[in-house]
């Protein structure tokens, strides 16, 4: 029948207002589980593979393992990183090539992890920073190597 | 005990025993209204300070509370950077319509505030066709709207205006019928008749099933003429930006928003007046003790109280339903709400000619 048709759309409209309605209140009246991150005070711990920025591995020693190959700068889809090598002279009189200066573009950087994939020697990876806002964007071409840091040995 | 009403008539003999009347009337009309315009000032920093902290609480977030202590200075702070802000004008506006606009929607809703009893003895005009003075008056705020949208030169703003209208049009309607289950259970239009009748017990107890329908159709009809979620199909910020303010910026802007949280207040008052009993403490049957400690309690905290308890119901609407589609919106007042408050007139009716009310 259409009038029990249409007290009952009625009926039903209010129920599930009121259920809603009830949920919202519980979450009003019981304000303790809080979605709120209050940023600058409270840092949150990102997860292990989150993608900042590219920064390159060095150790104790100032050593990294980068071979200055350019897998990385092949890799990478839009030119965020570029490669200066020179030639070094080895203790045996042989020429060798060495990376001489890594620049990376952070401006240009998507975070693809494409470089990471490519490096055949492990020598890059991605740091969990990500506050890279600067008051002029030369600030943001970075050259990763540190300065005075060698290939580490054994790395071909 | 000092109250409200005494403040004002000794007010009112201390003026006029050195003035003449002409200047008292003057004076005391000066006061009422720097009295509305600072009700409005403080409405508007506590009202969206609410808003802001109910819809935090309701979504499990924190809300505002970095200015001040815990927040409480932001809706000021808000103000200031809205004061500070230039009050554009759109190239191809009419310039003349476009800041009239703001100005007629505030006006209407100082207008709106006249017959509203705050406590015993202490209500600007004491007029004897209270609930047809505001339902009227009420309805001139949607040409503010259309105003608004028209002069703004805007297709979305047009769009929102447009919608409102039609919105609030329809709202009236039920709105309207709602209010009058009050008067005929009441016999009079007086806000003071209608707030005097509740003595013994609130409308909204005391008329059964009618006064019950008939307070839901009217919060759902309010709701949908402030324009507020979930009908805020006249702003619907995701797909009109902001409706009929699109192009509104600064002070223009602010007034607009301080427009609609009095008007949020105001109807809710008028709903606290009809439904809640206004200042009429609570009652309860034949308990005398409990009875006279609701009688220590001011009027115009029970008053007051009443119509905040009324803007949360309103706040917990929006920030719980989904905004609804135009046709659902129209759907909703002439095939729901409007036969619905007819239905009910009809059963009021009943109920008054029998005698079936306390």
């Amino acid at each position: 029948m259409f009038l029990v048709e249409y007290i009952k759309t009625v009926y039903n409209a209010c129920a599930s207002l009121l259920k809603g309605m009830r949920m919202t209140g519980y979450y009003f009246f019981n304000h303790k589980e809080i979605i709120t991150q209050q940023y600058p005070d409270v840092k949150q711990e990102l997860p292990e593979r989150f993608r900042g920025e590219v920064v390159m591995i060095h150790d104790e020693k100032n050593e990294h393992r980068c071979t200055g190959c350019t897998a990385c700068e092949l890799a990478c889809p839009n030119a965020t990183i570029k490669i200066v090598t020179k030639m070094e002279l080895q203790p045996d009189g042989k020429k060798k090539k060495a990376l001489d200066t890594f620049v990376y573009h952070l401006e240009l950087c998507t975070m693809c992890n494409l470089c990471i994939e490519a490096c055949p020697t492990g020598a890059i990876k991605m740091a969990q920073t990500f506050e890279h806002s600067v008051f002029d964007r030369s600030q943001l071409t970075k050259k990763l190597n540190a300065p005075g840091s060698k290939l580490m040995e054994g790395v071909e | 005990m000092i109250s409200i009403e005494h403040i004002s008539q000794a007010l009112h003999e201390t003026l006029s025993a050195s003035l003449n009347a002409t200047l008292v009337l003057l004076i005391e009309m000066a006061i009422a209204g720097v009295l509305v315009i600072g009700l409005f000032a403080v409405l508007g920093l506590v009202l969206v300070f609410m808003e802001r902290k109910v819809s935090a609480y309701m979504q499990i977030r924190l809300g505002p509370n970095r200015v001040g202590y815990k927040g409480f200075a932001q809706t000021a702070a808000d103000t200031l950077k809205l004061l500070i802000k230039e009050g554009l004008t759109p190239d191809g506006a009419d310039k003349f319509l476009f800041n009239l606009a703001p100005l007629l929607v505030i006006v209407v809703a100082m207008l709106i505030m006249a017959p509203i009893a705050f406590t015993k003895g202490f209500q600007l005009w004491d007029i004897n066709i209270g609930v047809l003075y505001v339902s009227a008056v009420s309805s001139i705020g949607v040409i503010g709207i259309l105003m608004a949208g028209w002069a703004s030169n805007n297709k979305y703003s047009l769009l929102g205006a447009m919608r409102s209208g039609a919105q609030i049009v329809s709202y009236e309607l039920s709105a309207g019928l709602s209010l009058i289950t009050i008067v005929i259970f009441t016999g009079s239009l007086s806000i003071n008749d209608i707030i005097a009748s509740q003595q013994n017990g609130w409308w909204i107890f005391k008329g059964h099933i009618p006064a019950l329908i008939s307070f839901v159709i009217f919060i759902i009809a309010v709701t949908a003429e402030t324009n507020r979620a979930p009908f805020d199909l006249a702003e619907a910020e995701s797909e009109l930006t902001a409706g009929f303010h699109t192009e509104y910026s600064g002070m223009k802007f602010a007034l607009f928003f301080l427009a609609e949280y009095v008007n949020i207040f105001i109807v809710c008052a008028i709903g606290a007046t009809l439904f809640l009993g206004g200042w009429m403490p609570f009652r309860v049957g034949n308990l005398e003790a409990v009875n006279r400690v609701f009688d220590f309690i001011p009027g115009i905290v029970w008053f007051f109280g009443k119509v905040f308890a009324l803007i949360f119901l309103i706040m917990w609407f929006r920030w719980t339903f989904p905004r609804l589609r135009i046709d659902q919106l129209l759907n909703l007042e002439w095939k729901y709400l409007l036969p619905i408050a007819m239905f009910n007139l009809l059963l009021t009716t009943i109920f008054a000619i029998m005698g079936w009310h306390f």
